[in-house]
């Protein structure tokens, strides 16, 4: 139980990944807002915990357009796309600035990115120098998917696991501070990077980069997106939209003990929200790059403030009091409960008459969301029902007239309109729940409008709990595949 | 004769076929400045993001409240996506005039009164400004109608009136292969739409394009064409299939009061006198008065006597004010109209009847009123309550009369209270050879009433003729 009075939560990140430390798990991701020291020293003074610098390497050339987005529904970038290469500035000039950068903040964290070609020189000097201008820690680019994987760099190495873990071997016989390799997302199973990177010596992880993408097509001129003198190149996505997906990778990655790593999570990470799920399932700080593009380094005072306030109301006094307490709430299947049963509910006096639930039950569930409150209600088979179809049609065939007079508009309106039962939505069209054929599926409940109008209630079963592995075991129809 | 049926003629009859109606009507530039239009069209961003708050409702409340049904999820969800002309056909197969729809609709009584926004404590989604913002990009890209006509089926019909219940029932009988005649005793085709309507609704220029976009699917207009003897209609049963009548309703009714008739404005120009709400709308929307000044009384308080007071006051008036025999609460205009009222500055005169109207010394008009107060047999008025008003124009707008004179001569045509009776569900009247729709049928209500019953007249007629087919060939 939280106590009455708490002091504020301690948002402050000690000895990560064997030795980096923070004032908050709020990392800039290696990216352009990270592309200078000036702009870093402008986003520790906005709040921003630790910056993973942008790439350092051989300086690269880079093309115009790099971005292009997706937009949905109205709101802008809700999926980004690059094309940029790593930094195109000398590798000097990045060095002298992180000497600059940590002389004036000295608790902030500044982790060099780095990539450059394969071989063990090349890699022995750049973390030398890197370090030797004061950086906190590295973080291997394995994960760059584009235009750097076509040169033998980035993804080219991560998607390998023999490369990643020859080059991360590399770095760790002369790094002296902790080395995170960053994954891509673009393999079948990011665990075996994650294990490469483990057996090469790394200190901790950081995932995930960018997903290969092609946003779109301009469907004016036919040329995909971002437009580089009329063609495209694929690009790595992020944004909000990666989020679900970056989160499932940090759950592989932190539920394997060959993988588990400390790990800096990333992708999609827009509120303090996203950061706190991500930190649940096992991150030890988190990485942003999208939002703060959209909408600059400002974003991370809401983020430190929003995460304090929900640690306080959990009555969580650090991160480490939070962080991978859902991790054993994620398993496979197999182990889910069978016997567990939830019925959708609706709140009829919630209930605002949209009806998306009903045709959302009868075209994409199983057709237990009923329009039958004032025609009687009607348990079971499909067939005894009004189809969304005909119902729509008998509504076009309807005759209405505008209700002109008083008391036309009184009656079609007024507080005692006809059709209206004891909820503020007309009887007829609140949906009605065939719970014997609910099976639970959770759609009707997604594509309400109204908060909390439909909930999953609990129907209690009697049934022990059982899993499909015991309900199959010992049984001859197993088909799991075992894997040695 | 009348000033109303005195109004210059753009043509003679008929349409030259190389003239389309947009040079028959030249726009008067002050009319237009005084009567922009109401509301701001939506930007094209703010139109998407509109539509985009549309939930998308199964079985749409929006799409049931309208009297034509038109998809409003559908074709919102369309402006949500970009595809503009989608949108525009896809509103067009319900509703032929969905642009004058989107201006003039009562929407608050219609679909966005039925919007489920309301129970979620949102403003309800702007259906009609997002329809206008559809139809107008249609009328921009100067496309014909995408109705286009089914092969001839061998079937001629006649409409008489030219107003939305024949244009609907046209278009729709077009559309399916009939042949179309619309008959028009005025100038301009358009009925109500062309010389009813509020011009910061709907302007006169914008109800000729929809009639000029309904005449490019081949209907045949024939103006200036007056349906008024039993001759006339005789020849009209012998060359036509069958006669849709949305003939709507007749003037406005007189006051019948003492000297009513004898200061009636007789003259173009001549501002001083009685003059009712019908005539001053359709002589400003044409351009015939341009100003009016001085104090003006308008006797009603309907949708139309709020339609003329506003113009009054934008022609110029010093003051405008409705003059009612009943309460501030039993107003009939909608609420919004009525709100919309005194925004403009319309004053209000209640429980006050008047009883007759004379000439001042100073050659202006004296309004003799007296109270009214509710008695055991409905009202009365109050003895010793006299109060005459100093003015230069009274306007009556206390309902239109019904044209029982003309619908008489159709024979077999039964009428009750005034109105043609039909089945509702076909618009088939006692005659089966007639068929009526709008004002004529249900006494005045809206022009997407009007459309609806049109449409569904033109439904009725297609499938009797089948039938008739069908019983030939058996």
């Amino acid at each position: 139980m939280p106590e009455r009075v708490m002091t504020e939560p301690d948002l402050r990140v000690t000895n990560f990944a064997g030795g980096i430390t923070s004032p908050n798990p709020f990392w800039l991701a290696s990216a352009p807002p990270t592309n200078c020291g000036e702009q870093i020293m402008r986003a520790f003074d906005a709040g921003w915990g630790g910056a993973v610098w942008k790439t350092i390497g051989a300086p690269v050339t880079n093309v115009t357009s790099r971005y292009s987005s997706i937009d949905w529904m109205g709101q802008r970038m809700m999926g980004f796309n690059n094309i940029e290469l790593i930094s195109d500035r000398p590798i000097e000039v990045n060095l002298r600035e992180i000497t600059e950068v940590k002389k004036r903040y000295p608790a902030h964290a500044v982790i060099a990115s780095l990539m450059v070609e394969s071989t063990r020189e090349a890699w022995h000097e750049i973390v030398a120098r890197s370090e030797d201008a004061g950086a906190d820690g590295l973080e291997l680019n394995f994960g760059c998917p584009h235009g750097m994987s076509e040169r033998g760099m980035g993804s080219a190495v991560g998607q390998v696991p023999e490369y990643a873990e020859m080059i991360t071997a590399w770095v760790k016989e002369k790094a002296r501070t902790p080395v995170l390799v960053k994954l891509t997302p673009n393999i079948s199973d990011i665990r075996a990077v994650a294990r490469a990177a483990r057996r090469g010596g790394a200190d901790g992880l950081s995932a995930i980069n960018t997903i290969n993408s092609i946003t779109g097509i301009d469907l004016d001129t036919l040329i995909p997106r971002p437009n580089v003198d009329g063609k495209s190149s694929h690009g790595g996505y992020c944004g909000p939209a990666v989020k679900p997906i970056a989160l499932n990778m940090a759950q592989q990655v932190m539920a394997d003990a060959d993988s588990a790593l400390p790990l800096s999570g990333i992708g999609g990470i827009a509120t303090w929200a996203d950061a706190a799920e991500f930190i649940l399932l096992g991150c030890g700080t988190v990485q942003v790059c999208t939002a703060a593009m959209h909408y600059g380094y400002r974003i991370v005072e809401e983020m430190s403030d929003g995460l304090s306030n929900w640690m306080r109301s959990k009555g969580f006094r650090t991160i480490e009091d939070f962080r991978g307490l859902s991790l054993n709430r994620v398993t496979e299947w197999k182990h889910l409960n069978l016997n567990y049963k939830i019925v959708a509910h609706i709140d009829e006096q919630k209930c605002i008459g949209c009806d998306l639930c009903h045709i959302a039950c009868w075209d994409g569930a199983h057709q237990c969301i009923h329009l039958d409150r004032v025609s009687g209600p009607m348990d079971g088979h499909v067939e005894l029902h009004a189809t969304p179809a005909s119902r729509e049609s008998e509504s076009r065939e309807s005759i209405t007239v505008t209700p002109v007079t008083r008391r036309e508009r009184e009656a079609a309106f007024g507080k005692h309109a006809v059709g209206h039962g004891p909820y503020p939505t007309p009887l007829a069209r609140i949906p009605r729940v065939d719970e014997t054929e609910c099976v639970g599926c959770n759609l009707c409940s997604c594509v309400c409008p109204v908060e909390n109008c439909i909930t999953m209630v609990e129907v209690p079963t009697a049934l022990p709990p059982e899993t499909w592995e015991e309900r199959t075991r010992g049984t001859a129809c197993v088909a799991e595949p075992q894997i040695t | 004769m009348r000033y109303f049926q005195s109004l210059i003629l753009y043509v003679s009859h008929g349409f030259d076929e190389d003239l389309n109606l947009s040079s028959m009507f030249v726009e008067d530039r002050e009319i237009r400045e005084r009567f922009a239009a109401l509301h701001a069209p939506l930007t094209a961003q703010a139109a998407v993001a509109e539509a985009n708050r549309c939930l998308n409702c199964f079985d749409a409340p929006c799409m049931v409240a309208c009297p034509t049904h038109i998809d409003v999820p559908g074709f919102i969800r369309r402006i949500a996506s970009d595809n503009l002309r989608g949108s525009a056909r896809k509103i067009l197969e319900s509703n032929v005039l969905a642009g004058s729809c989107s201006r003039v609709c009562p929407v608050e009584v219609l679909c966005e009164g039925s919007c489920v926004m309301h129970r979620y404590d949102r403003p309800p989604i702007q259906i009609a400004q997002l329809q206008r913002h559809a139809m107008d990009f249609f009328h921009r890209s100067g496309e014909p109608l995408m109705l286009q006509p089914a092969a001839e089926i061998g079937l001629h019909v006649a409409c008489i009136g030219s107003g939305p219940a024949s244009l609907a029932c046209a278009a729709e009988l077009r559309r399916q292969g009939a042949r179309v005649t619309v008959l028009e005793r005025r100038a301009l085709p358009g009925g109500l739409n062309t010389y009813g309507v509020a011009d910061y609704k709907l302007s006169t220029a914008e109800s000729l394009l929809e009639v000029e976009l309904i005449r490019g699917m081949g209907v045949e207009f024939r103006l200036n064409t007056a349906v008024e003897s039993s001759a006339q209609l005789a020849a009209l049963e012998a060359e036509f299939d069958y006669i849709f009548l949305g003939v709507g309703l007749g003037a406005m009714q007189r006051l019948n009061i003492p000297g009513e008739e004898a200061h009636a404005i007789q003259r173009m120009h001549q501002t001083s006198g009685v003059l009712n709400a019908l005539e001053l709308i359709a002589a400003y929307k044409t351009g015939h008065i341009t100003r009016l000044g001085g104090k003006i009384i308008v006797v009603g308080a309907g949708n139309t006597a709020v339609d003329a007071a506003v113009a009054a006051k934008r022609l110029g008036a010093d003051s405008v004010t409705i003059l009612y025999r009943r309460a501030e609460t039993d107003v009939t205009a909608f609420d919004f109209e009525f709100a919309h009222a005194r925004h403009e500055g319309i004053e209000f005169l209640w429980r006050r009847l008047p009883v007759a109207i004379r000439t001042s010394e100073d050659d202006r008009i004296l309004l003799d009123t007296l109270a009214v107060r509710q008695g055991d047999d409905g009202l009365e008025t109050v003895p010793g309550s006299e109060l005459t008003l100093h003015c230069d124009t009274v306007i009556p707008a206390i309902g239109q009369s019904s044209l029982m004179e003309m619908l008489r001569e159709f024979s077999g045509v039964v009428m009750q209270q005034g109105r043609v009776t039909i089945d509702p569900d076909t618009g088939e009247t006692s005659n089966r050879k007639f068929y009526a729709g709008g004002d004529c049928t249900n006494g005045g209500r809206e022009v997407v009433d009007a459309v609806a019953d049109g449409k569904r007249a033109a439904l009725g007629i297609l499938k009797a003729h089948c039938a008739a087919k069908e019983a030939a060939h058996a």
